[in-house]
């Protein structure tokens, strides 16, 4: 059987570093992936360089650089929820469980991916995270998806030890480069990958393999 | 965006003086400032759409500018300014950008809501 894939993230971008070569791969073997994108990344400082978007503009300018992405990936799926980039830790937390709640219940997926909460860097990453840890969390043991988790913070490995879970997305190597192009005013997609040919043994050491921690709830 | 034009912005902070304005004001370091240097303590802060009125606001410095707004009980102030959106809906979109691109400071004006 297939897997049906549910990703949440709060910010446009955050599925194209992490993980769009995973879900490419799944795609390709016929996976159906819904993407609960939280915000529109409104706040963020990159505007392009030299600036293609400002402060006003942006939100319009990521929401069609996130349709891009996903269109790169392969995602059938997209849901922007609406909230306020920065903003997501201070919503009530039944507001942001509710959402969250409402696309679990319509999709019902078989494999979850969000940010690994507390190792995540950005308050919105582990408000999210945490968000989905607490939906999931009431549900019965048995009707539980997995769930893979991104977290990188500097204090992750110490914490929950390696990833345990590694896909080899050398197949899916123009995905991920393309997906991660699509978010124009944030990424300069050179200083990524340098000028390297995208099917060169570099390129295939550095990015290669995208990384997962299996949550295992209480 | 383009540059700062200073006499074109002085003009606009005239005819904005003397009535209640939303405004949007924003510093920010960025939120992995502290996890790609451990020595930088990560700031930021904005305010979106308060209502504001001042009876004089100008622009000074040689770029990057500084905006000045005195209000009846107090000031706003804003450090940093280097660019502006020529909008087209009347507001005043003003924006620092570093040395990478990326926005530092943000001093926005408008008869509407942001």
């Amino acid at each position: 059987m297939s897997e049906k894939i549910l990703v949440v993230f709060p910010h446009p971008d955050d599925e194209a570093f992490g993980l769009s070569g995973t879900l490419a791969k799944f795609v390709a073997e016929g996976a159906q992936v819904t993407y609960a994108c939280l915000t529109l990344g409104e706040m963020g400082r990159a505007l392009g360089n030299p600036p293609i978007a400002n402060r006003e503009s942006l939100p319009l300018i990521r929401k069609e650089e996130l349709i891009a992405s996903c269109q790169a990936i392969g995602i059938q799926d997209l849901r922007m929820l609406g909230f306020m980039d920065k903003t997501v830790e201070f919503e009530p937390k039944e507001v942001v469980d509710a959402a969250i709640r409402s696309i679990y219940e319509e999709v019902k997926p078989t494999l979850v991916f969000t940010f690994f909460p507390g190792y995540s860097v950005h308050p919105d990453h582990d408000a999210t995270g945490a968000s989905v840890i607490r939906v999931l969390q009431e549900l019965p043991a048995e009707e539980r998806p997995k769930v893979l988790c991104i977290g990188f913070s500097h204090n992750m490995v110490q914490d929950n030890g390696e990833p345990d879970v590694s896909i080899d997305i050398t197949n899916y190597l123009v995905q991920k480069r393309n997906a991660i192009a699509a978010h124009q005013s944030q990424f300069q997609i050179s200083e990524m990958f340098g000028n390297e040919d995208i099917h060169s043994e570099e390129v295939k050491q550095r990015f290669g393999k995208e990384k997962f921690w299996t949550y295992s709830f209480q | 965006m383009i540059p700062i034009q200073k006499d074109a912005i002085q003009k606009q902070l005239d005819a904005f003086a003397n009535e209640p304005l939303y405004i949007h004001l924003e510093l920010t370091m960025g939120a992995y400032a502290a996890h790609f240097d451990s020595s930088k303590h990560p700031a930021a802060n904005f305010i979106r759409n308060a209502v504001i009125q001042y009876s004089q606001g100008s622009i000074e410095g040689h770029g990057p500018y500084r905006v000045g707004l005195k209000l009846e009980h107090g000031w706003v102030y804003a450090e940093g300014l280097t660019h502006a959106v020529e909008d087209e809906d009347g507001r005043i979109i003003l924006a620092g950008i570093n040395s990478e691109g990326k926005l530092v400071v943000a001093f926005q004006l408008s008869k509407q809501p942001f």
